[in-house]
């Protein structure tokens, strides 16, 4: 019963969201306080709605429900109850009602927490929510049922795929949703400020904490799944270009680059044509993202099961979607009011390079996505995609862009003095040389590319915290009066210096993992001892254990590093009854500084057993990277900037124009 | 700012939907292919380390018809591929792999873990045999007939439908 309940709370999703989508909008052109009004409980009643039909869902997996064809083809009574859950959006219908789950979430969340919002705008905001919530329900319901019956139920399912069987990968879709669909609050905002035909610092401060949310959890979720790449992929490679990575990749570069044009809308009421455009194409980006991963123009191993239905109906969507949004804005968006002037040399000047550099970055990804679908239309033929275009063309962008983001923070507003902020990052300067001697020391000598990458990530890392330390004046005045002032610096600050401190570790883990990482396969047998990179790892046994729903032959290696006892390495080979697919999952210990990486392969018959064994240098930084950089985003999240609206202004005139002042005089 | 610029993006993105719609028409796995029943480019690739004697033009046309996978390490849809190819190796099917814009060392690691359906693979370091098929992406795979003629070319990973609706027939009409 409760899926057939599901099913109809759909419905009941779609006729409210197609309320929330008219009237408010009506309302807000008239100036109906009333119809304005109905957005927020609208948007709270679709999250409802919504949110009983995924928890039905739910539900059918907990229970193992083999009379719902979505529970059979994705699940078996002895999987793991995790699994199960994580099952639900391990498959394409599941995972579209995750998808309208978080919309409507965000959607509610607007309803319940943006009290400081004009009422016209909250209005068109929710009814922008509302059409694409539509849109979505309506692709749910009339190609993708996942609460479709069979008569006569099986006994069992078919279980899930096993490489999703992994904590990495059940927690990797959700947050990687909640980014792609939480840009749609920045698209939903820049709609209404398009309609509205009025941007201005308050809008970019209301945009500003959604976009922030969203950009955190695309971080997180790219991260996820990355990481997840590392260690089932049983060699340590973590990033393919797949079009579905690159999928995720391009609406978190134009979501990053959103962030930091925002900035310049909010402090210097400029680049506003510019920030509204980035605000439909991150959101436009994740669509297309989605339209690439089910409609089957492209092929690759990530992809749901490819029906032609639902790609024409995808494409009419982002026809609908994305051409109206793009429409609107070429129309609109001539009319704005230009706002402050600067001189190249400033920070706006810096944060423009920023969003040249990072959009034609988009681009390339973009292109180098979806060119063998353009040659295939063409008919043309001649020419290769894969990681060594993306490394040809992404990386040398990359280069620029982190050499400017720690020049940037230091320059000052509307002009800059180049010279004197060249002078201040001398000490930068000196610190990725050492960086770059201390490689040297250690590694030999390494490619000419593995040391810029350590100069990279030093610059970024480094200049991340020489900037901080500027600004709580760091040796300067007493330690005293700089811890004051660092306690009191805006969470945004923190924030700034948190995440792009983070993408210098991250640097840091990816060079290594590029160019530093040595290996071992052989055939060994118990008793042997294999070295790498110092360590000796003595092959003690292989013995049978039994998953859950899975045989596995796992191996023990005694690993000991001067003599001195490090620990057992564990992998297994696994074999999932169910679906008959071999897993290898690698055994890692990690220093902290790098990873010992160790897979079991087939046995030779005679005894031995094939091992791979990696020493993966800097690669836990990667992981430790993104994790700071996603702490960046949270801490930035807290910033009171964020809570108080400009309504308060309005309200309060002289003094939040005192609290602007103090917080404009911190240089952000 | 001229206001044709703004219009700009909207435009592109009609492009853009214009090929996304001609993409929808076709199977991605269905690219016809310019050398369709042309012999086989004239080629020899080395071996990689340790792992036969590499492949030339001449081991395609031994009277059997033969498959020829392009395969990368750094292919993620390749590994999904690789149970199918060794269940095809498996049936009798003599399957031949080219080795695309790949590190030895990593081709053999990976060949090692996934399994190694192929009776000689040519290492294609710098992709100019791949050139000459018209490979654009991997994986993508040949049938060639026993004269040494592609007959059919897939792109994207070989599905179990796919050996059983297209490849198996084909190879056995060949024979």
């Amino acid at each position: 019963m409760f899926p057939e309940l599901g099913h109809y709370a759909l419905v009941l999703a779609l006729l409210v969201a197609l309320v929330q989508a008219t009237l408010p909008l009506a309302g807000a052109r008239r100036g109906d306080a009333g119809w304005m009004a109905l957005a927020g409980p609208a948007a709270l009643a679709q999250f409802g709605l919504i949110g009983f039909a995924f928890a039905t869902l739910i539900q059918a997996a907990i229970v193992s429900d083999f009379s719902v064809l979505n529970v059979v083809q994705n699940s078996h009574s002895t999987k793991p109850l995790l699994y199960k859950i994580a099952g639900v959006w391990g498959n394409h219908e599941g995972s579209m009602v995750l998808w309208v789950t978080i919309l409507a979430a965000f959607g509610a969340a607007v309803a319940a927490f943006g009290r400081s919002l004009p009422l016209p705008l909250k209005a068109r905001v929710l009814a922008v929510q509302a059409m694409i919530g539509t849109g979505f329900l309506l692709f749910i319901l009339a190609t993708s049922d996942p609460f479709q019956r069979v008569d006569p139920a099986p006994l069992d399912g078919n279980d899930l795929n096993p490489l999703l069987q992994d904590p990495g990968l059940a927690l990797h879709p959700p947050f990687l949703y909640l980014g792609y669909v939480g840009f749609s609050m920045a698209f939903s905002f820049a709609i209404a400020a398009l309609i509205e035909g009025r941007v201005d610092p308050a809008w970019a401060r209301w945009v500003r904490p959604w976009t922030l949310a969203a950009w955190t959890c695309l971080t997180l979720g790219i991260a996820l799944g990355s990481w997840w790449a590392y260690y089932t992929l049983g060699w340590g490679g973590w990033w393919f270009w797949d079009p579905v990575e690159n999928a995720s990749l391009m609406p978190w570069l134009a979501g990053t680059a959103l962030l930091h044009s925002a900035i310049v809308v909010e402090k210097r009421d400029a680049l506003k044509s510019w920030t509204l455009l980035l605000a439909i194409l991150a959101f436009s980006l994740s669509l297309i993202g989605t339209f690439l991963v089910r409609s089957g123009v492209l092929s690759s191993v990530h992809a749901f099961a490819v029906d032609p239905a639902r790609g024409v109906f995808i494409l009419g969507l982002l026809t609908v979607v994305i051409g109206g949004s793009l429409v609107l804005y070429g129309v609109r968006a001539p009319a704005l009011k230009t706002g402050g002037l600067f001189a190249p040399v400033s920070r706006e000047g810096a944060l423009v390079l920023n969003n040249l550099l990072l959009a034609t970055a988009t681009a390339t990804v973009l292109i180098g996505t979806l060119y063998p679908l353009f040659l295939d239309v063409l008919g043309a033929g001649k020419v290769s995609v894969g990681p060594p275009f993306f490394n040809a063309t992404f990386v040398p962008l990359m280069v620029p862009l982190v050499t400017a983001m720690v020049v940037g923070p230091l320059l000052t507003w509307k002009r800059a003095d180049l010279a004197g902020v060249l002078g201040r990052l001398a000490t930068v300067a000196a610190l990725a040389a050492l960086a770059v001697l201390a490689a040297c020391w250690y590694h030999g000598d390494g490619p000419v590319m593995a040391l810029v990458g350590v100069a990279l990530a030093a610059w970024a890392f480094f200049g991340a915290w020489v900037e901080w330390a500027e600004r709580i004046g760091l040796f300067r005045v007493p330690l005293a009066i700089s811890v004051r002032r660092a306690a009191g610096l805006p969470s945004a600050a923190w924030g700034m210096t948190l995440a792009h401190a983070g993408l210098g570790i991250a640097i840091a883990g990816m060079t290594g993992s590029a160019f530093w990482v040595s290996e071992r396969i052989q055939v060994a047998h118990p008793g042997d001892t294999v070295e790498i990179a110092g360590y000796h790892l003595t092959f003690r046994e292989v013995e049978p254990v039994a998953g859950p729903n899975y045989d596995a032959r796992r191996a023990t290696f005694v690993v000991t590093r001067d003599g001195r006892d490090v620990g057992l390495l564990t992998p297994e080979q696994r074999h999932y009854t169910v679906t008959g697919m071999p897993v290898s999952h690698a055994a890692i210990h990690t220093t902290g500084t790098a990873d010992l990486y160790l897979a079991l392969s087939d046995d030779d018959g005679a005894g031995g057993w094939t091992i791979r064994l990696y020493h993966h240098p800097l690669v836990p930084w990667l992981w430790l990277g993104c994790a700071v950089m996603v702490l960046g985003g949270l801490v930035s999240l807290g910033d009171r900037r964020l809570r108080i609206g400009a309504p308060a202004v309005r309200r309060r005139p002289a003094a939040a124009a005192a609290a602007l002042a103090v917080f404009g005089s911190d240089g952000r | 700012m001229s206001r044709g610029l703004f219009l700009a993006p909207a435009l592109l993105f009609a492009a853009l939907v214009a090929y996304f719609a001609a993409g929808l028409t076709r199977d991605p796995h269905l690219v016809p292919s310019a050398l369709i029943d042309k012999p086989v480019p004239v080629f020899t690739l080395p071996p990689l380390p340790g792992l036969g004697v590499g492949l030339d033009s001449a081991a395609l046309a031994t009277g059997e018809p033969q498959v020829l996978t392009v395969f990368a390490s750094w292919c993620a849809p390749c590994r999904a591929e690789q149970p199918v190819l060794r269940h095809l190796a498996g049936t009798g099917v003599t399957v031949r792999g080219l080795n695309y814009k790949d590190r030895p060392e990593d081709a053999v690691a990976w060949l090692d873990q996934f399994g190694n359906p192929f009776k000689s693979i040519g290492a294609d370091r710098q992709g100019r045999v791949a050139l000459d098929f018209g490979v654009y992406g991997v994986p993508e795979t040949f049938i060639i007939d026993g004269r040494g003629r592609i007959r059919y070319k897939h792109v994207g990973p070989l599905a179990p439908e796919d050996l059983e609706q297209t490849v198996m027939p084909l190879i056995q009409k060949l024979r």
